[in-house]
């Protein structure tokens, strides 16, 4: 990759044009669930709209990410002050509570099935599965950047060098932001059901 | 003439050397590992100004397979009662000879071709055939940048573009036959398979290439927006881009804002495809039979599809608009009349692309009160889009025009854009919507404002770029046919097409046997045909002289061929990787600085004369 080039040439510049590319990203992604929950509110104001409480399921998952965020937060800030163990078990940490989050959405849908709320019926219980599917998705792409992290973590030499601190930060920077958006995205089916 | 040519080159090359910004590029440059091999510098090459030939090109033969695909479907609408017989061998059984050897063109497949015309021209050809081309070749060379931020990504973005070709070109030959519900796609028709033999496996692969697509979209603008905003060179602000590079950013931004939000309607529509909900689907009977869908509202559809299909338009044209805006202000020798109003009309054009959606869905049963709303903002876009009007011409007025190619199609456009623009007028009223929604009037006024407006920014563009991409010039004679061809060739298509508008012919249809009171258009639907053979044949000598002139046109002899300002005209004749062999220039001042204080030209890279006041405050 250029991106060597690209450092070395750019590098009077405050920001990093490859954090930077990551938020225009997240702006991206952010217009898609915009999309989304405004296909929702319309859809909703149409009327023959099935009303129901989500499993409680989803409100441990919103937990369980929240606290993902805190553990990775955590390892950025022993990365940056050279504290290679707390770095390792806080990013292998992060990496765990993801997993974890990811199954818990699963048992959800099931609890959601299992109470009668299935894909095919009411589009109220159908934008659940739909909104929640998609961020998985992108959750799914917070945990290979992860896993791409925890590899680097454990098989390169512990070095605290300018390159690996942005690599670390955009995972950090993408991995709070599938969190903050499950948080809104849970706080509005919650309220605007 | 040599020593010229050696003094002309040493000029800039000494001020850069003299003022340019040291990055030590050679210092990090052992052997060259973008060009090392075939592979690597043609193929998946990370190169922008190789990444913009390949969007180039790809978007050259999708725009030859698009536009036959609109010859094939205005010979039935021309000239219904002949026999298409002939073309049998190419469309096999899409053409269905009777027993007297009397072809007709099946109706099923004349739909697809009509949906496939659209798709085809307004994503491939206009969006990544215009925008992925010149934001590629323009960003890096003219903000002063070695490449993009990322090059992987911007690999990256034209090879999501050519996956998403090869699954459309795949589409065209399946048994069951391309998409063919419309480029818009509206549901319930694109949303039940069992609705047309086009919405089966066509609609499928449709909807995967263009989600393919939309990934080489966002890969490219996040890029393009991450290039202008962090790697400027230095001097370089904001207020002294070339108006090309305003351009492409805020269609970036166009881009990155909106084509997600089709990304959700897709998604929508392939739950109900596939997986049995009802996001868009109510109660319907297909063949007697009741579907088990209930509640769903197509409506919602239309909302987000053209919450992107708005924007949309302006990603086509704004790159238009700013490679046209280079183009007469270089070729006409004067700086670009209005700079900063040029710029806040883009972004005031960008604004309000947002706001305006419905004027698509005046007759979709959307509430008559927010039909205003929408209308008053879809009127608004005209001041904008005047004042940029008022300024290209302003630009042009006594000027020492050069009329060459890329000039002649950079007024072309001005004279497209007005044509097309005024009609947009009358679109945008709601009431006179009520007789005028999906007639030809639609049909006439979307093809010469962004359709033909945005191919002669096209055309202008690769007129005037094609010496930094290959070193030689196109020819003048071929080039010049072409561009009056072209011409009068699009006006003789589309003119016409607002009188059948105006007496309600509707677009889309197959035959207008049925209708008496469209008879008399017979003639004049022949007419139109004939004008769109003859445009497609001129078309292709484009095509030749592309080609021809990449290996035998006229060889550039100097750096800076039309003795333009800004910074692509620096780098060396066979630009190499990184564009500037040793430092990069820096900025000193604006891009438009033609006929100052009695110079012809000041490049950007010159600094002020003492006492020399700066053009861009």
């Amino acid at each position: 990759m250029d991106i060597a080039v690209n450092k070395t040439t750019y590098n009077r510049n405050k920001i990093s044009p490859l954090k930077f590319a990551l938020w225009a990203s997240l702006a991206s992604i952010s217009m898609m669930f915009a999309g989304f929950l405004s296909a929702y509110l319309v859809r909703q104001a149409a009327g023959n709209w099935f009303e129901f409480v989500l499993p409680n399921l989803f409100l441990w998952s919103t937990g369980i990410i929240v606290l993902s965020s805190v553990t990775m937060h955590w390892a950025v800030k022993a990365f940056r002050e050279e504290d290679e163990r707390l770095y390792k078990s806080m990013l292998l940490a992060t990496f765990c509570l993801g997993i974890v989050f990811i199954i818990t959405q699963y048992q959800g849908w099931l609890a959601m099935q299992a109470s009668g709320i299935d894909l095919k019926g009411n589009p109220s219980g159908a934008f659940v599965y739909l909104i929640s599917g998609v961020h998985v998705a992108h959750v799914v792409g917070g945990i290979a950047a992860l896993l791409v992290a925890l590899i680097h973590g454990f098989t390169l030499p512990f070095k605290v060098t300018e390159r690996r601190k942005t690599r670390l930060d955009i995972t950090a920077h993408y991995w709070h932001y599938v969190d903050v958006l499950w948080v809104v995205l849970y706080l509005f089916l919650t309220f605007y059901r | 003439m040599a020593n010229l040519v050696e003094t002309a080159k040493t000029k800039e090359e000494a001020l850069i050397e003299e003022l340019g910004y040291d990055d030590h590029f050679h210092d990090h440059h052992h052997g060259d590992k973008y060009q090392s091999s075939f592979v690597s510098k043609y193929i998946f090459s990370m190169d922008h100004k190789i990444i913009a030939k390949q969007f180039l090109i790809t978007g050259m033969i999708w725009a030859i397979i698009g536009a036959a695909m609109s010859v094939i479907f205005r010979l039935q609408l021309g000239f219904p009662e002949e026999s298409l017989a002939w073309i049998k061998p190419l469309l096999g059984k899409w053409i269905v000879v009777d027993s007297n050897g009397f072809g007709t063109l099946d109706p099923e497949f004349y739909y697809a071709l009509v949906t496939m015309h659209g798709t085809i021209i307004v994503f491939f050809v206009l969006t990544a055939g215009l925008s992925g081309t010149f934001s590629n070749l323009l960003i890096p060379l003219q903000v002063g940048a070695r490449d993009m931020a990322s090059p992987f990504l911007n690999m990256l973005s034209y090879w999501f573009f050519f996956l998403a070709s090869v699954v459309m070109f795949i589409s065209l030959f399946l048994n069951t036959g391309p998409f063919s519900g419309g480029w818009v796609a509206y549901p319930p028709l694109s949303a039940l398979p069992e609705a047309s033999s086009g919405s089966k496996a066509g609609m499928t692969l449709w909807t995967t290439s263009l989600v393919f697509f939309v990934v080489s979209v966002l890969l490219g603008g996040v890029n393009y927006i991450t290039t202008v905003l962090n790697l400027r060179t230095k001097g370089m602000t904001m207020w002294r881009l070339p108006l090309t590079i305003w351009a492409f950013f805020v269609t970036a931004i166009l881009g990155l804002l909106s084509f997600p939000v089709l990304v959700s309607a897709f998604f929508l529509l392939m739950f109900d495809r596939g997986l049995g909900t009802s996001f868009y689907l109510s109660e319907i009977f297909i063949g007697g039979q009741a579907l088990d869908h209930v509640g769903g509202s197509p409506i919602l559809y239309q909302h987000l599809f053209w919450f992107l299909g708005h924007p949309e338009v302006y990603i086509i044209i704004l790159p238009a608009m700013g490679l046209v805006s280079e183009v007469l202000s270089v070729q006409s020798r004067k700086p670009i009349f209005g700079y900063r109003a040029m710029v806040l009309s883009i972004l005031a054009i960008a604004f309000l692309s947002f706001i305006v959606w419905a004027h698509h869905m005046f007759m979709s049963g959307v509430n008559p009160f927010i039909s205003n709303i929408f209308v008053v903002f879809t009127l608004i876009i005209a001041v904008p889009s005047a004042v940029k009007v008022f300024n290209w011409i302003a630009t042009l007025y006594r000027g020492r025009v050069r009329m060459n190619t890329p000039a002649l199609f950079a007024i072309g456009f001005v004279s497209m854009f007005i044509s097309g623009g005024l009609t947009g007028i009358f679109l945008g009223n709601s009431a006179i919507d009520i007789q005028l929604h999906d007639t030809y009037f639609v049909v006439a006024h979307f093809h010469i404002v962004m359709g033909v407006a945005a191919f002669f920014g096209m055309f202008a563009g690769i007129y005037h770029w094609f010496p930094k991409m290959y070193g030689r010039f196109m020819n003048e004679t071929m080039g010049k046919i072409h561009f009056w061809g072209t011409m009068i060739g699009a006006y003789v298509i589309f003119w016409p097409m607002h009188y059948l508008g105006m007496i309600g012919v509707p677009r889309r249809y197959y035959s207008f046997d049925t209708f008496d009171a469209f008879g008399s258009f017979d003639g004049l639907n022949a007419f139109i045909t004939i004008g769109a053979i003859i445009t497609f044949v001129v078309q292709l000598l484009f095509v030749i002289n592309f080609f021809y002139s990449i290996w035998k046109g006229k060889k550039m002899t100097e750096k800076n061929p039309w003795k333009a300002n800004t910074l692509e005209w620096t780098t060396p004749i066979d630009t190499g990787h990184g564009n500037w062999p040793g430092k990069i220039p820096t900025v000193q001042r604006w891009a438009y600085d033609y006929g100052k204080d009695g110079k012809e030209f000041i490049t950007q890279v010159t600094p002020l004369a003492e006492g020399e006041e700066p053009s861009d405050h």
